[in-house]
């Protein structure tokens, strides 16, 4: 499969060739520098270019001055909705038609569009803040002879700067010379990858040589003749034509912006490509206008509404047509002087009806929305579970449209690195000539170990723990020659840089695994002190020596090793090597010893989730190097694979090496990752872990985190490769006509084999495998590059129709955190890029857990409840009018005063509603977080779809029915207590508005599942303020002030004081919400839902305590131990809140336990079997880690962590 | 161990800044009740509120079954009919006489009503016909009505007041009712005042402060369906004129539904306080108002009415309807939850 690879590469290097030659003569960049001059264009034809090469300033914002006002009303207007009430505002401003007047529909949509417009002005504002900091940088450009201070967004491609230590790169350079010998350069590429370690980068010898002084760089004077601006961070390809001779130009001598200068005094770069074509630019992905799937769907619902609408519309006017025909046209007292036809009169009826019935879709919806939305992210800003006291950063909702989002996750991307794990690595173990050292991780404090003593070294690092005295006695007493030499590899076969800062060494490892080796080792005596191109010093157990370095052979992915090759003082010549066990086991001696009991120390390290590297070492004679490095060199020269022919001369001095021992290091996760991994996977969520470690590292971590299982069957990338490929020649079969059905009808699973499966592959390929990924309950991808990982999203997104979310810390995350429909940012670690482009933002991995289960989970619910019931609510609110039209010659007369149309939404209503939408908790956070599965209803969109969108409008319909004709049957034939008009309009308007409102304030009572009292409160108001309101308009003082205003003077007074009238209310409103509650009850009795099964235990919960009382005890229960003041205080301490405290505090101490212990239990175990379950467990093996964990180092690992 | 917690509370308390506050709204965690419809709610408040609504329909049957009602069709279509004579010219003043006779005693007060079918008063356009700064008695507008009273805002470029479709179609056939006692008509007294709604004539609408009130109609012509001006409604009371006129205000209040029945008179005094005695008795009725072109009827309708107001069965029938389909649904949900219940072990 490899050979397909390349053979990909080269189609891919074939296409971009021949792309390159048609493009050549237009995109080729042609640099002379003359000299006093900048950058000047020789080529008379490429003077057009300039179009093509950008400054480098940067520009991430969307509106200017000018453009915004146009811009964002087109970009509000897209939306279909705000669209609609445009088209209504137009209709209802036509005489003939008006049936409302006019500033009902334009207020509001003003008040929307205004509002949405504030809220977009402060986001540009904030971006345009950015990009004028960044752009305003300093850094110095070589202009007229000398380096002088310019601004980063004055920069242009051809420009020489100079930059220092610690510099951020501002655009992409070819690196000229540097201060260092050989122009070495070290860069950090965390914004660019993410690693925080050091690479170097290397400028040509010429130019190294040629172009240290100012006056030398002034008069460079070469033709660059490069690739056009893509977005690949390993690759780049160019050629340098100076004095007559070309030079091949690779990455390697390119320092690309967003890296930052380390270890180097000063270095100089030609600006190769500037602001937008730099590679970090082109990496980051489009700044997308995300938009929920909740939004679609209501989108597509206002459509179906305008749809039925339009419908309802039409029928009503072809009635108003027929109805004028056969009566209308008959009735003289109808005449009204227009010489219509019945025809035209029904076109107009039907844009009278259009504006009647626009209720269906109110204009408060869209803001309703957005009010909850606000509300939303403030909870998630408010919550104290989700605030890292360490460094004081509170969850943050950084957009307010996504909310909802968060109940549907159902794919989680998350970068290992800083995400998962705090990236701390620690030597823990290892086994030396057969022999293991260093304690388990999971071992009691109880046992007499403390941490090693390093005082007797003064080279140690403080930081470093060892709980084995016996190894560093052996190092000590210098009788453990294997030991030493272990020590003395560590301190020699690595590619660490070493930092004097005021006589403090400080190591700038290349990966933290590699630097946590050379600090074990320096702590053990082996201290490495320096390097230069081609020496090593060290100083070994007191001594300094320093060691001939005759070859690196680095590591790559392929390898997995990496080898050294160095003169000893003595003259001896030894490779060390240092690499994964399975390469390092195949290139042993025969006659190496420890073999055995090495590999069983390793696979005792690797079930302890620890990251293991095999040492061993050869000698070499003086004439077998000298051959070999002539081979060496050689290959070195090679023009075409060069990498290829390095690896086989590696692969030639690689072999039979002599096993020392293993190193075991730990990655320390973050806290509560796999107790989050676990949950979460019990919510149906799949996570993916895409990153740019390598492959075994990455299994280790899915293991330790808990994300891969041992009842999982692991398939690589390789085997993936093979099933997929029996895949496509079976669908190449198939005949071409039965290609879509075959594609329609599920394909048989690529895994036969039962159980959960997990599958481990590497970037370079990624298409077509996301139906198989999916299949598997976890995908761990390695090696892949920013722009893979948000590929990877994509790809999920577009072919699985997904809700995807993707969590990261660093800038390399930003891609595919831009590019999920969720973005998440792990803040206070590395940089804040990721933070920047996420859509929501908190300072452990571990929180992931609340913001999907309980906030999203709410937010969904609370969210598709308010739709629903507004949905409901309008629809049973508009479509009286239709009724009440059969009856009035459908003249597109409405049932209501008009001052209650325009009320209904705004006033009447809509608080109750939107405090569910704010407030409602079917269950509370905890049982959210206890029963895992209730998340699953989101992901399937359950609550919200277009089938509770029809039985909101069945029940609308139903309730408007009632509505209306409880009213018509009453008025059919009636007159009033005292004998006065008795059936007239406006009574009959006050009965049916009472009735409605009525009807709604008490059903969406009845689903508010989370009564406080500001619902209360706001149930009650509502129908307070519809009276107060309605005897105000009603009353006598406002009419004679606008007297063709408000025209029901009296109407309240004189309908209401009828009994009969209430009466009449009173069954409408019975009526109404009866069946509805039968229906509710006998659904919920027969199929209950998850949810209907939880709730109880709320009720139960809440009058025994909770559950945090629960895991306690049980933590104590089965440690055999009386509830100590040490738990309590361990569950205060825990960033839960007073809830918890209160919880512990009202622990009965001591021989109350048990009973209450027992009771809990058979609570659970009535409902919960699996629960029981895991009860179990916890006594059989969890009380040793729990408290290992108390001593190891969170005080949030408490008990409250067990089930 | 110890000792590192107190560290971290150390540290919280000299770095929070950012530490959102621990309140019962920000961790949402409000005191709430958290209803559910169970079993031991639902069934027995279906069964409490069948019965109530069983016992609110048979109050309410009995009460509107003890309401008398009678009702005389008067249109005239069939060649049968008294005032058929009236509908066949278009003879103005034509008066027809309707003979009819109770049995027992028709309780009063005695309220007498006509009635019109298939009338859209509340068709939209007819409906906003009207100008109600003219009528709540604003006199600048009797020179320029509302543009709503199209077509009958102008006649002849005179202001017309009251403008309007409404005002313009007011009924105008007049009743007269006769006891017949032994061969001889006796006049049953009708009583017309406070037929409107007190709000109606005391605030919504009001003549303008002109005495005599004729001088507030000078250059405004009278709608064109009416023979008389305003001002001259009602001949016999001079207080019962112009937009207060009891008659006129009953027929602005629009009706809800396109068969409806107005107040035309009350039957308080006289022998005919405690109601209309068995007996013989005629109307007269002045046929003005033409009905048949648009296939409606004319009538008119004695009853006397209770505390719930006239005589209607639908609601005592649908309370009946709906309290019994509630007991019947508490015991099918009983069943039905019996037979379904949690199964605990889930």
């Amino acid at each position: 499969n490899s050979s397909k690879i390349q053979d990909e590469e080269k189609e891919q290097r074939h296409w971009e060739a021949s792309v390159w030659s048609f493009l050549k003569p237009s995109l080729q960049l042609w640099y002379s520098r003359e000299p006093q001059k900048d950058a000047i264009i020789t080529v008379g034809l490429l003077v057009s270019l300039h179009f093509f090469l950008q400054g480098n300033a940067i520009k991430t914002y969307k509106y200017n001055v000018l453009t915004f006002i146009p811009l964002n009303l087109y970009e509000q207007f897209k939306r279909a909705a705000n669209l609609y009430f445009l088209a209504l505002l137009i209709l209802q401003i036509i005489p003939q038609i008006t049936t409302l007047p006019w500033y009902t529909t334009l207020i509001p949509l003003v008040v929307v569009l205004g509002i949405t417009a504030i809220k977009d002005l402060v986001d540009d504002l904030a971006r345009h803040r950015m990009d004028k900091e960044i752009n305003n940088r300093k850094c110095e450009v070589l202009l007229n002879g000398s380096f002088q201070d310019s601004r980063w967004r004055q920069i242009q491609v051809g420009d020489v700067v100079r930059l220092k230590k610690n510099d951020f790169i501002p655009a992409d350079l070819l690196l000229l010379s540097s201060s260092n010998p050989n122009s070495l350069c070290y860069v950090e590429t965390a914004e660019l990858d993410g690693e925080t370690n050091l690479k170097f980068k290397m400028g040509l010898r010429v130019t190294d040589e040629m172009l240290q002084e100012e006056r030398q760089l002034a008069d460079f004077d070469a033709l660059i003749d490069c690739e056009e601006p893509n977005n690949r961070l390993d690759k780049f390809l160019g050629m340098m034509q100076w004095n007559g001779e070309r030079y091949p130009l690779e990455l390697d001598n390119m320092l690309l912006r967003g890296c930052k200068v380390r270890n180097t005094d000063v270095c100089h770069g030609l600006v190769i490509f500037a602001g937008g074509d730099t590679k970090i630019m082109k990496n980051s992905g489009k700044t997308r206008f995300k938009r929920t799937k909740i939004d679609e769907l209501m989108n597509y619902m206002v459509y179906t509404i305008f749809a039925v609408l339009i419908l309802v519309a039409a029928g009503l006017g072809i009635g108003h047509t027929f109805w004028y025909e056969q009566i209308g046209s008959k009735a003289w007292y109808l005449y009204d002087g227009l010489n219509y036809n019945a025809t035209y009169r029904g076109f107009l009826s039907f844009w009278g009806y259009i504006i009647v019935l626009n209720t269906m879709v109110p204009i408060s919806l869209y803001v309703s929305v957005e009010v909850i939305r606000l509300g939303q992210s403030k909870f998630i800003n408010w919550d104290l579970q989700m605030y890292f006291a360490e460094k004081d950063t509170p969850a943050k909702a950084r957009t307010t449209t996504l909310n909802e989002q968060l109940g549907q996750i159902q794919y989680i991307f998350s970068d290992k690195t800083g995400t998962l794990t705090q990236n701390i690595m620690e030597f823990k173990k290892c086994t030396i000539a057969g022999r293991s050292y260093g304690t388990g991780i999971f071992v009691c404090l109880n046992t007499k170990t403390s941490p090693v003593d390093w005082s007797w070294n003064q080279y140690a690092d403080q930081k470093f723990q060892f709980m084995d005295h016996l190894l560093v006695a052996n190092v000590k007493s210098k009788k453990d020659k294997d030991a030493m030499e272990f020590f003395k590899l560590l301190s020699l076969c690595h590619t660490v840089m070493v930092d004097n800062k005021d006589g403090d060494l400080v190591y700038q490892a290349a990966s933290p695994d590699e630097g946590a080796l050379v600090t074990a080792a320096r702590n053990f005596g082996f201290v490495f002190l320096s390097r230069t191109q081609d020496t090593i010093t060290i100083m070994e157990m007191g001594q300094e020596k320093t060691y001939e370095m005759l070859a690196l052979l680095d590591f790559n992915s392929d390898r997995k090793r990496m080898s050294i090759i160095l003169k000893f003082p003595d003259g001896r010549i030894r490779l060390y090597c240092k690499g994964a066990d399975t390469v390092i086991y195949e290139r042993l001696s025969t006659n190496t010893q420890h073999q055995q009991t090495t590999q069983e120390a390793l696979d005792i390290f690797a079930n302890d989730t620890l990251r293991t590297l095999c040492l061993c070492y050869k000698d070499i004679s003086a004439n077998e190097y000298e051959a070999w490095s002539r081979k060496h060199k050689e290959a070195q020269l090679v023009m075409g694979d060069r990498e290829a022919a390095l690896d086989s001369v590696y692969e030639e001095v690689e072999k039979d090496l002599m096993l020392i021992g293993a190193t075991a290091i730990e990655d320390k996760l973050q806290d509560g990752v796999p107790e989050t991994i676990a949950t979460l996977a019990k919510a149906d969520i799949k996570i993916w872990v895409l990153t740019g470690d390598k492959k075994e590292t990455a299994e280790n971590i899915g293991y330790s985190c808990s994300l891969l299982t041992d009842d999982m069957t692991v398939h690589y990338g390789e085997d993936v490769n093979e099933k997929l490929r029996i895949r496509q020649t079976t669908r190449r079969r198939q005949p071409p006509t039965n290609f879509r059905r075959a594609r329609q009808t599920p394909e048989e699973p690529f895994f036969t084999e039962t159980g959960k499966n997990a599958l481990i592959i590497t970037g370079g390929w990624l298409i077509d495998f996301v139906d198989m990924a999916c299949e598997c309950e976890a995908v761990i991808c390695c090696r892949v590059t920013p722009k893979q990982k948000a590929n990877v999203v994509s790809l999920v997104k577009k072919y699985k129709k997904a809700v995807t979310l993707s969590i990261g810390d660093g800038a390399n995350d930003v891609n595919m955190i831009k590019t999920a429909d969720i973005g998440v940012g792990i803040s206070g670690q590395e940089g804040m890029q990721a933070v920047m482009s996420s859509d929501y933002a908190f300072a452990q991995f571990r929180y992931l857990e609340r913001l999907l289960l309980v906030h999203g989970r709410w937010s969904y619910i609370r969210m598709c409840k308010f739709l629903r019931f507004f949905f409901f609510k309008n629809f049973s609110f508009t479509l009286v009018h239709f009724w009440y039209s059969f009856f009035n010659g459908y003249s597109s007369q409405t049932a209501y005063e008009d001052w209650f149309i325009t009320l209904y939404n705004l006033a009447y209503s809509s608080l109750p509603v939107l405090l569910v939408g704010l407030l409602d908790q079917d269950v509370n956070d905890r049982l959210s977080l206890k029963f895992p599965k209730l998340y699953i209803p989101g992901q399937q969109g359950l609550l919200f779809n277009y089938k509770n969108f029809f039985i909101s409008l069945f029940h609308g319909i139903f309730v408007s029915l009632i509505i209306f004709f409880i009213p018509y049957g009453a008025f059919l034939q009636t007159m009033g207590q005292d004998g006065e008009a008795p059936s007239d309009y406006q009574s009959f308007a006050v009965v049916t508005a009472s009735s409605l409102i009525f009807t709604v304030s008490l059903q969406i009572s009845l689903d508010t599942s989370y009564w406080t009292f500001v619902n209360c409160f706001a149930v009650l108001g509502s129908i307070a303020i519809y009276f107060g309101f309605m005897f105000d308009i009603h009353s006598a003082g406002i009419h004679v002030i606008f007297p063709s205003v408000f025209t029901f003077t009296g109407a309240a007074s004189n309908a209401l004081r009828q009994p009969y009238l209430w009466l009449t209310i009173l069954l409408t409103v019975g009526i109404s919400l009866l069946p509805v509650i039968c229906i509710q009850f006998l659904y919920k009795t027969i199929w209950p839902s998850v949810g209907d099964k939880v709730r109880p235990h709320s009720m139960l919960h809440s009058c025994s305590g909770h559950s945090v009382k629960v895991h306690l005890v049980r933590c104590d229960l089965v440690s055999l131990h009386p509830v100590g003041s040490e738990e309590q205080e361990e569950v205060r301490a825990s960033d839960g809140g007073k809830e918890e405290e209160e919880g512990a505090r009202a622990l009965p101490a001591g021989q109350a336990l048990p009973s209450l212990c027992l009771r809990l239990f058979s609570l659970t175990r009535l409902r919960r079997p699996h629960l029981v379950r895991a009860e179990h467990s916890a006594a059989s093996c969890r009380p040793q880690r729990s408290k290992c964990k108390h001593q190891g180092d969170s005080p949030r690992r408490g008990g409250e962590h067990l089930s | 161990m110890n000792m590192r917690f107190y560290r971290t509370t150390m540290k919280e308390e000299g770095n929070s800044a950012n530490r959102p506050s621990n309140t019962a709204f920000t961790q949402q965690r409000l005191p709430a009740w958290q209803p559910m419809l169970s079993a031991g709610v639902v069934i027995p408040g279906f069964l409490l509120i069948g019965l109530a609504f069983i016992g609110i329909g048979v109050g309410l049957l009995i009460t509107s079954r003890s309401i008398q009602v009678l009702e005389l069709d008067y249109t005239g279509t069939e060649t049968s009919s008294p005032c058929y004579q009236c509908t066949m010219s278009n003879q103005s003043n034509c008066v027809c006489k309707l003979s009819f006779s109770i049995g027992t005693l028709f309780k009063g007060p005695v309220f007498f009503y006509y009635g019109l079918t298939n009338y859209f008063q509340n068709q939209r356009k007819y409906g906003v016909s009207k100008d109600f700064n003219q009528l709540i008695g604003d006199v600048s507008y009797f020179k320029s009505p509302s543009s709503d009273c199209q077509p009958y805002q102008r006649v002849n470029g005179k202001p017309i007041v009251p403008c309007g479709a409404i005002a313009n179609s007011m009924f105008n056939d007049t009743f007269k009712l006769y006891q017949i006692i032994n061969g001889k008509e006796e006049l049953v007294p009708f009583d017309g005042k406070g037929i409107a709604w007190w709000t109606d004539y005391n605030i919504k609408y009001r003549n303008p402060d002109y005495t005599p009130l004729k001088n507030a109609f000078n250059d405004t012509e009278k709608p064109v369906f009416w023979t008389k001006p305003a001002y001259e409604l009602d001949t016999s009371d001079a207080s019962n004129n112009g937009f207060i006129n009891q008659d006129f205000l009953v027929w602005m209040r629009r009706a809800a539904l396109p068969n409806f029945r107005k107040l035309y008179r009350r039957i308080t005094e006289g022998n005919y306080k405690d109601g209309l005695p068995a007996g013989n008795y005629s109307l007269e009725i002045s046929y003005n108002y033409p009905v048949i072109s648009f296939e409606g009827t004319k009538k008119v309708t004695f009853s006397n009415v209770s505390w719930m107001g006239g005589q209607n069965e639908f609601l005592g029938i649908a309370y009946l309807v709906i309290g019994s389909m509630c007991v019947v649904m508490s015991v099918v949900m009983l069943i039905v939850y019996a037979k379904f219940r949690f199964p605990e072990e889930d």
